[in-house]
């Protein structure tokens, strides 16, 4: 079994209101790992902790407690301090390219500062590097004395991957890198997106919404509710057996297309109720509010993750041991 | 006139006059929508869908211009209305539920009087605030928002994005209309609350007999609502048919290509997608707008408008490849 590149290990982030002992409490308490060349979706819906979880590997957000390993190495501190070999290793491709790319700026100036500021080669190799990467995502030279303006929306995302993959890196964090976008352009980045995967080697940290998509491209894909992971799964197994409410509700919410994704689906589950405010956590198992099985005792006790099936782990008072 | 349908357009052109040129962004559209019909709209993101939509309510912007084509609403032809009947239309008759809730309601104003205002105006009532406000309230109760006499004190920001979508919502149908325009009324939700909202306009839709048109992107969104679906490209329609057959058989290759690009929950790899993207409106490709992007293209395309035509019973088509 391949090595664990990234473990996030009880992680936590809670952010300061107004009032003084409340928190938003955006992310509380993960436990996550990627191993090396595996791609992991990080599915929930908005408001529960997905992309703070990603600002957190990336440095942006300093962890109020926990640990994140990457490489054997405590990476918990923010990006100030992270030596330069770590911040080369993990980037990212942000959700909305027209506001992640300067747009005074060309192209080729876009994807030149990374290779500038982490000295990947000499200024005389530079262009030929620059379309090099163009290249990778399959963009023509041409592209390179070109503004973002000037691009489509889809082009644009493929020049924020082109300047993600400048550094080589060994991680990818993903923010919903497609939704901005429309399906026949998504198409295409995914594509680009894992055939890269497999030639590089890199490991993918994707967080999104979609889960029919990550049906198509994840390896492992994690469900999160309310800054809690609530169910960890082989995307495969998901399908096949959703165990956690929360996932089952999800799952038959997904319009879909073909008849035989209908049979797929769990039995209807009709969605009840709004996602609370993760400044007020509902007590116990923080998904009772909308669960159509929560019992007496789940507004009591908050379940711990349990292993039901082979590496197949959730959260909830069903399956207890 | 006694057609069954309530909406007819017919062969509908809009311009926009911007600076560098006419951009030519409806280009003949036909739609149909009959009594108590649910009809999709299904296309990307500035294809004109949005456009088609307002111009039935005629709000479009001043730089627009109709140089062709005809909106019947009832019988009524909508480009030639004056101003009082065009208020009758968009008050009593026809209702609208925009994209962004957040956008749609007035931030300064609490939910009650913004919902009051709409029933006051639309004429539907006795401008009486009792009854006025007992109208407002039982259209809340309708679209399941928990204490409704609490919320119409709230102003918008105090409610979350699915409740403030269920406001639009009740706006809408409180007005008793004839038909009611859903305009990707859940693209901002997310799956669970987009079920529930979905499943409201519904459920609402069929008590009240309402005909609805629901544009959407999403085709999984449209196949859940809708009875029939009408597909456009670039400010055409090209492809209708009843929502079964549309996913069953399509025939336009951008029908096929969009299904085609939809990852699907049955696992079955990489999606294929749409080389290119749509075209520059100011300066649109010739023949059919969508040969520079099809594989299928032949001469012809390239020459020539496809004519929109009946292939199979009620199934429209506007491409070569298919001859009635």
């Amino acid at each position: 079994m391949a090595e664990d590149m990234l473990i996030i290990k009880d992680l936590k982030k809670y952010f300061p209101t107004e009032k003084k002992d409340l928190y938003v409490r955006a992310v509380d308490s993960i436990n996550l790992t990627i191993k090396k060349g595996e791609v992991v979706g990080l599915v929930g819906e908005s408001g529960s902790g997905k992309s703070t979880t990603a600002y957190m590997v990336m440095g942006s957000y300093a962890p109020t407690s926990g640990k994140i390993i990457f490489n054997g190495q405590d990476i918990s501190i923010p990006a100030k301090k992270r030596p330069l070999t770590i911040k080369k290793n993990i980037q990212i491709v942000f959700q909305d390219p027209g506001t992640s790319l300067n747009p005074q700026r060309t192209v080729g100036q876009i994807l030149g500062l990374p290779l500038r500021v982490h000295h990947i080669v000499p200024n005389k190799d530079m262009n030929d590097r620059i379309i090099k990467l163009l290249d990778m995502v399959g963009l023509s030279e041409d592209y390179m004395y070109k503004y973002p303006r000037t691009l489509g929306g889809g082009e644009r995302q493929l020049v924020a991957i082109a300047r993600a993959l400048a550094t080589d890196p060994s991680l990818l964090v993903l923010d919903e890198p497609t939704s901005a976008l429309d399906v026949s352009v998504q198409a295409k980045i995914i594509n680009t997106l894992m055939n890269l995967q497999k030639q590089l080697g890199m490991s993918y940290l994707f967080i999104t919404h979609d889960m029919s998509l990550m049906r198509n491209i994840a390896d492992r894909i994690a469900i999160m509710y309310l800054g809690k992971i609530v169910e960890i799964a082989a995307a495969t197994d998901f399908f096949q057996r959703p165990l956690h409410p929360y996932t089952q509700m999800l799952l038959s919410s997904i319009p879909v297309v073909l008849k035989a994704e209908q049979e797929l689906k769990p039995k209807r589950i009709r969605s009840q109720g709004e996602i609370p405010s993760p400044v007020n956590i509902p007590s116990g198992c923080r998904f009772h509010t909308r669960c159509p099985q929560a019992g007496e005792y789940c507004m009591k006790e908050e379940p711990s993750m349990v292993e039901v099936f082979n590496q197949h782990f959730v959260s909830c008072h069903l399956y207890k041991k | 006139m006694s057609t069954p349908s309530i909406l007819n357009i017919q062969d509908l052109h809009v311009w926009f006059r911007v600076y560098g040129g006419v951009m030519k962004v409806l280009d003949g559209v036909d739609f149909e929508v009959n009594h108590g019909e649910k009809v999709g709209l299904v296309g990307e993101s500035g294809c004109g869908k949005t456009t088609t939509m307002k111009s039935i309510l005629r709000i479009l912007p001043r730089q627009a211009i109709i140089p062709k084509g005809k909106i019947i609403f009832q019988g009524h032809e909508v480009l030639t209305m004056k101003w009082r009947e065009l208020q009758e239309l968009r008050g009593q008759k026809i209702s609208m539920i925009f994209q962004d809730p957040t956008a749609a309601l007035n931030p300064v104003f609490t939910i009650g009087e913004q919902i009051k205002d709409t029933i006051k105006y639309s004429g539907i009532a006795e401008k009486d605030t009792e009854t006025i406000k007992n109208i407002a309230i039982k259209a809340l109760r309708d679209c399941a928002m928990p204490d409704p006499e609490r919320i119409m004190k709230n102003y918008p920001f105090q409610l979350s994005g699915g409740m403030r979508q269920r406001v639009c919502i009740a706006m809408a149908l409180a007005t008793a209309s004839n038909l009611l325009i859903a305009d990707e009324p859940t693209t901002n939700l997310d799956v669970t609350i987009q079920d529930q909202v979905l499943n409201l306009i519904r459920t609402l839709v069929q008590e009240k007999g309402t005909s609805l048109i629901l544009i959407t992107h999403s085709l999984g969104v449209a196949r859940e609502m809708t009875d029939r679906i009408y597909v456009m490209y670039a400010g055409r329609i090209v492809e209708m048919a009843s929502t079964q057959e549309i996913f069953e058989k399509p025939y336009h290759p951008y029908t096929r290509g969009l299904l085609n690009s939809i990852p699907k929950l049955t696992g079955e790899g990489m999606m294929v997608g749409i080389p290119g993207h749509l075209p520059n409106y100011l300066n649109p490709p010739s023949g059919c707008r969508f040969h520079p992007r099809c594989d299928d293209a032949m001469p012809e395309c390239r020459i020539k408008k496809p004519p929109f035509i009946e292939v199979n019973n009620g199934h429209k088509v506007a491409c070569f490849l298919y001859k009635g």
